[in-house]
């Protein structure tokens, strides 16, 4: 099962473009003069947002440089404590909305400690698997067509994390 | 928003460093942070160009009104507003399939791309429309049938069972959507 899905994942891009060009073949599209245009169209976007990624990165990268994050993890141990959340995934359940390289080095590193397939391992991979880069992917979201006014966007991502991260404490803790 | 909290992150940390004496870290974080965000812009640049282009062919064959039929119903429910912008719902379902089958390389550009359709609708221009709202709460959600990169971490850490976890990520991606999806209709409503 393991080996299927990696060999489906592994083979699911190639075969998407492939199948792509084919049917723009068959309905007589001109394929390459196509996707030059749609290819010249990425660059104006990668433009628009590199300054805000160097914003969001210099400010993330501060505060994990400087140990805030630890400092927050040890502040709410008495809340977490109260949900039954492993003080262990702390760190991860922080960083998992600003960073995404930095919460997949933190989880494979508690996966380590603590292994995989225990309670810890389980639960690590189900946050890293049902949450994402929250503040992240709305700084690019809105940064690329020049939105300042984000009506409050931040609070129902992060709302949503959150319940995504209670919610796999709970169900691997009934699971296991 | 980020007027507010990017000073306030960049202020906090500073203060802290020179507290507990890591202002050497810091010195280095912030290098750090820069050659990674034009790491990932170069990698970004690779990956937007090559699925830009092949969703400008695939926008130009039947394929793409196959795709949007089936997610119509699911479509027309969370995003109203867009009634009769096809463009943009065709664009919004791509990137929806993109995320179901995890080609997360995919779903970023085509999620830019509907993006800028839905601003040349939005009516003021430096304000998130409802539409947009909505469109990046799923997005943050990070909504997948087959959580890969995970399971192809679990693999490389030798666990027992490495896809045991695809069922509690459904469970708790559904909650945490369902979360966002419901604040953010309630934003919608409350903040203009």
């Amino acid at each position: 099962m393991a080996n299927l899905i990696n060999y489906l994942s592994g083979v699911a891009i190639p075969v998407i473009i492939m199948l792509i060009i084919l049917f723009g073949l068959k309905e007589k599209v001109e394929v390459f003069d196509t996707f030059l245009n749609g290819a010249k169209e990425g660059i104006e976007i990668v433009f628009k947002m590199f300054p805000t990624l160097i914003g969001i990165f210099l400010a993330v990268g501060l505060l994990r440089s400087s140990g805030i994050i630890e400092l927050i993890c040890n502040l709410i141990t008495p809340l977490t404590n109260l949900l039954e959340i492993p003080s262990q995934i702390m760190p991860l359940a922080i960083l998992r909305p600003i960073s995404g390289s930095a919460s997949m080095a933190v989880a494979v590193d508690i996966m380590k400690n603590y292994g995989v397939d225990t309670l810890i391992g389980i639960i690590t991979s189900t946050i890293m698997g049902s949450t994402e880069t929250t503040f992240y992917t709305i700084a690019i979201y809105t940064s690329s067509v020049g939105i300042k006014k984000t009506r409050g966007i931040l609070v129902a991502a992060l709302a949503a994390d959150i319940a995504g991260i209670i919610a796999s404490v709970v169900i691997c803790r009934i699971l296991s | 928003m980020l007027n507010i909290l990017w000073p306030v992150f960049i202020i906090l940390s500073f203060v802290y460093a020179l507290i507990s004496g890591r202002v050497n870290e810091v010195n280095n974080g912030i290098f750090e942070s820069l050659s990674d965000a034009v790491e990932l812009s170069m990698t970004f640049l690779g990956t937007i160009c090559l699925w830009n282009g092949i969703m400008e062919i695939m926008k130009k064959t039947t394929l793409i009104k196959k795709l949007t039929n089936l997610l119509k119903p699911f479509v027309n429910f969370l995003f109203p507003d867009l009634k009769r912008n096809e463009i943009a719902k065709q664009e919004i379902s791509m990137n929806m399939i993109a995320n179901i089958l995890g080609l997360g390389n995919a779903a970023t550009p085509l999620g830019l791309k509907a993006m800028k359709t839905m601003q040349k609708e939005n009516s003021r221009k430096d304000t998130l429309s409802n539409a947009m709202m909505m469109f990046i709460v799923l997005n943050t959600a990070s909504i997948q049938l087959i959580p890969t990169n995970v399971i192809a971490i679990r693999t490389s850490l030798n666990s027992g069972n490495p896809t045991s976890i695809i069922a509690p990520v459904w469970i708790a991606t559904i909650i945490a959507g369902l979360v966002g999806i419901l604040i953010t209709k309630i934003l919608i409503k409350k903040v203009k």
